[in-house]
């Protein structure tokens, strides 16, 4: 397998950490060398976060580059809109709906981009759009939102569905994995309605 | 067994298996997770020391004592434990002694970007720099060897990048390194200017020998590739080279001080072209322009903060990435902001309301300084709130200090706001301090302190009480208030300026984050009474929504704390639930 660069940007709060390390350990998995480049501290106060995660033969900077994502997988529209550069021209951009504002829009110094998911898809062909709030409402928690994302991520990748699902368990507290699995497995058999 | 271990926790790894006893710190980002996963491990004892410089001491102790013990900071921390290194650089050490050092190229979250080689130049202590997970754990073992062999502080500097990455790790066994003897010695341990005079001699000659184990130490190495290109580098900025790069060849350090410059030479003698990549200062550069060695760095990159494969492709090579897409949009920044449900927002509010000047300082409060609260006047270094409004009113006079409030976290004035109270006090100061008492280390990512009561494991113990710490050191004006009380707390705000003499307000209420924070349903707006005055969005909510025509709450991220419903003078906003 080729290299592959992965992205996850969001807001601080969405949970960002958790999905880089469900993804690092299917990396892990599969015996691959592999990278995961968090955010702590000051951003996650609601700031813009980014989380790179790059698995491969052998990998160096846990950086992704512009034009270099295989996937950017988008918590929130705005975050789409700030990475996309990141994207590879045929790579997978999958953007959560969920809109929140940033303070200078909410303060009114700013305005929140129209019509983004529109411009990202037509620019790459390889987008899905995903209500993955009303999904994770739906599974009993809008924390969720996070393993909904890696559900639809999950079945682009072509790995095994049971080596997701090992690294979820993994990762989150025994309470929360009935929850977590059913968020996984609604992401996972999502069909982009068009 | 393979692991896949964050930098931090690669680090913490190193430390056990290297069979350390004694760990403590001061949390700082990027360097916090150090000491939490060393608190994982009961073999070896930890603990929150109140700064940095604490911490050090202890460590130096712990040595002294015989065991093999660390500590953990970041960069401006070292500032604050500067004393201390830089005479036990003249003592040495007994048990291995490791001083882990987080920078932060690009400030993701710091006041400044110093570069830690700069003082570990000055205290003459040699430092290793890994540039993954791996060499985390690796280095931190190897650094205690270097301790012991060469009677040294050796200090194993990180920056954000690899300090939070994951990457795979080698997991060995702990070794169980015996504690040494204590044997006194004062001219080794009491450092007075007779037996200073005889350390510092044996300082440099250590510097020295140092430099030869540099030259042919497996920690620094050279990776033969094509010569054409030779790149110099470390730490992360090796991981970028390689990238960037390809098959070049290199010289990658992994001791960045002392420098190995016969194998600079060498290395440098068989290149056609020779770069030095490396984040911040010119350090390995300028050892090399010292020797006449031609090489290219600082000029084609900058010595302001993080460089990646795609700006050494860029700033070098001239490859420019191009634009895929004909999105060309002004994106407004998101910059963090107080959480919704943040105690800090009363206050900041309330001094905003009142057009005071307010000294800040180090913590998520310094987020009251961005818009729409925009009450922050200055935020210099941790502590620097109290001795800063002091120096102001002793500036501009009594009415001065009328106008003026310092604000500092509980955590930040255990850490050194405690001694600028002093100051006040002793020098008949009249400024009025505001503690903001959250209850725990909050932007580090909630650790426990002094003032919460608990330890690093969790285990309760002595909280220290700030009321009659404030007390004892001769404030007599103290009192204690809820900043979500707007109005009692705008009265005690002015009551306290007011007074000509120094006074504290403690505003206590708990981090919204805090587990055990009762959070209440979420609020909404009733548009037939909201008036569109929006008194609510001076707050800086982030729950809180301009719609233009009308206001709105996000459910999503509301949690009920009902301090908008204290600044609504329609009663517009209630529960969400009432709306449905």
């Amino acid at each position: 397998m080729s290299n592959k660069s992965i992205m996850i940007v969001g807001v601080g709060g969405q949970g960002t950490l958790l999905t880089s390390r469900i993804l690092g350990d299917v990396a892990v998995s599969l015996g691959l060398d592999v990278k995961v480049s968090e955010v702590h501290g000051m951003s996650q106060r609601g700031g813009s976060v980014v989380t790179y995660v790059k698995m491969g033969e052998k990998i160096y900077s846990p950086i992704v580059e512009k034009n270099e994502a295989d996937i950017l997988l988008c918590f929130e529209q705005l975050e789409a809109l700030r990475w996309i550069d990141y994207a590879k021209k045929d790579g997978a951009v999958i953007v959560n709906t969920q809109m929140i504002d940033p303070m200078p829009v909410i303060i009114g110094s700013a305005k929140y981009p129209e019509n983004i998911l529109e411009k990202i898809k037509e620019n790459y062909p390889n987008t899905i759009t995903v209500p993955a709030l009303e999904m994770a409402k739906a599974c009993g928690s809008t924390k969720a939102v996070n393993v909904v994302m890696i559900g639809v991520l999950a079945r682009r990748t072509g790995i095994d569905r049971e080596i997701w699902l090992d690294a979820i368990r993994k990762n989150v507290k025994p309470q929360f994995v009935d929850m977590n699995i059913k968020a996984f497995n609604m992401g996972y058999d999502f069909e982009e309605v068009r | 067994m393979r692991k896949l271990l964050l930098g931090n926790e690669a680090i913490a790894r190193g430390v056990y298996e290297a069979g350390a006893r004694v760990a403590s710190a001061y949390p700082g980002t990027p360097s916090t997770e150090i000491t939490e996963y060393i608190a994982k491990y009961d073999d070896i004892y930890s603990e929150w020391a109140p700064n940095e410089k604490v911490a050090l001491e202890v460590a130096i102790g712990a040595s002294v004592a015989g065991a093999r013990a660390c500590c953990a900071m970041k960069h401006v921390g070292l500032n604050v434990a500067a004393d201390p290194l830089f005479t036990a650089s003249y003592t040495g050490v007994n048990g291995g002694l490791v001083i882990f050092v987080a920078d932060d190229p690009g400030m993701h979250s710091s006041q400044n970007e110093q570069d830690t080689r700069i003082i570990a130049m000055g205290a003459k202590v040699p430092v290793l720099e890994p540039s993954d997970s791996s060499e985390c754990k690796e280095f931190t073992k190897k650094a205690f060897e270097i301790s012991e062999e060469f009677d040294t502080p050796v200090i194993v500097r990180l920056t954000t990048r690899v300090a939070h990455s994951q990457g795979l790790v080698e997991l060995e066994d702990r070794d169980e390194v015996e504690i040494k003897p204590y044997v006194r010695d004062p001219s080794k341990y009491v450092m007075m200017p007779g037996m200073a005079r005889k350390r510092h001699p044996l300082v440099v000659e250590r510097m020295k020998k140092l430099s030869e184990y540099a030259e042919n130490s497996e920690l620094n190495r050279i990776e033969w590739g094509d010569t054409k290109i030779g790149v110099i580098t470390s730490g992360i900025s090796y991981q970028y080279s390689r990238e960037a790069f390809g098959d070049v060849s290199y010289l990658k350090l992994g001791m960045v001080h002392p420098l190995p410059e016969k194998l600079i030479r060498e290395f440098a003698s068989r290149v056609e072209k020779l770069y030095v990549i490396e984040e911040l200062e010119p350090f390995i550069e300028n050892c090399c322009l010292r020797m006449g060695i031609k090489v290219t760095g600082k000029e084609l990159l900058p010595v302001i903060g993080e460089y990646s494969a795609g700006l050494i492709r860029e700033r070098i090579l001239g490859i420019r990435e191009e634009k895929l897409n004909n999105i060309d949009e002004n994106i407004p920044p998101r910059p963090p902001v107080l959480c919704p449900g943040c105690p800090h927002r009363g206050t900041f509010y309330v001094l905003k309301k009142l057009k005071l000047t307010v000294s800040g300082d180090i913590g998520c409060y310094t987020l009251g300084a961005v818009a729409p609260l925009n009450s922050v006047d200055t935020t210099v270094c941790m502590g620097a709130s109290i001795g800063m409004a002091h120096g102001m009113e002793k500036a501009r006079g009594r009415e001065a200090a009328g106008k003026t409030v310092a604000v500092i976290g509980d955590s930040t004035f255990i850490h050194s706001g405690i001694t600028g109270l002093i100051d006040i006090v002793y020098n008949k100061g009249t400024s009025t301090v505001i503690i903001l008492d959250n209850s725990i280390t909050g932007m580090t990512g909630h650790q426990d302190n002094p003032a919460t009561g608990y330890t690093i494991k969790g285990e309760q113990t002595k909280q220290v009480d700030l009321k009659k710490l404030c007390e004892a050191v001769g404030v007599e004006r103290v009192r204690i208030c809820d900043p979500y009380d707007l109005e009692e707390f705008e009265k005690a705000v002015r009551e306290e300026v007011a007074a000509k003499e120094p006074s504290v307000i403690i505003a206590r209420r708990p981090c919204a984050l805090l587990r055990y924070v009762r959070h209440g349903e979420p609020l909404g707006i009733d548009r037939e009474k909201c008036r569109m005055c929006r008194m609510c969005m001076r707050l800086g909510c982030p729950a809180i929504v301009d719609r233009g025509e009308h206001l709105e709450i996000n459910t999503a991220l509301c949690v009920g704390c009902e301090l908008c419903t204290r600044v609504c003078r329609f009663d517009a906003i209630e529960k969400a639930g009432v709306f449905q």
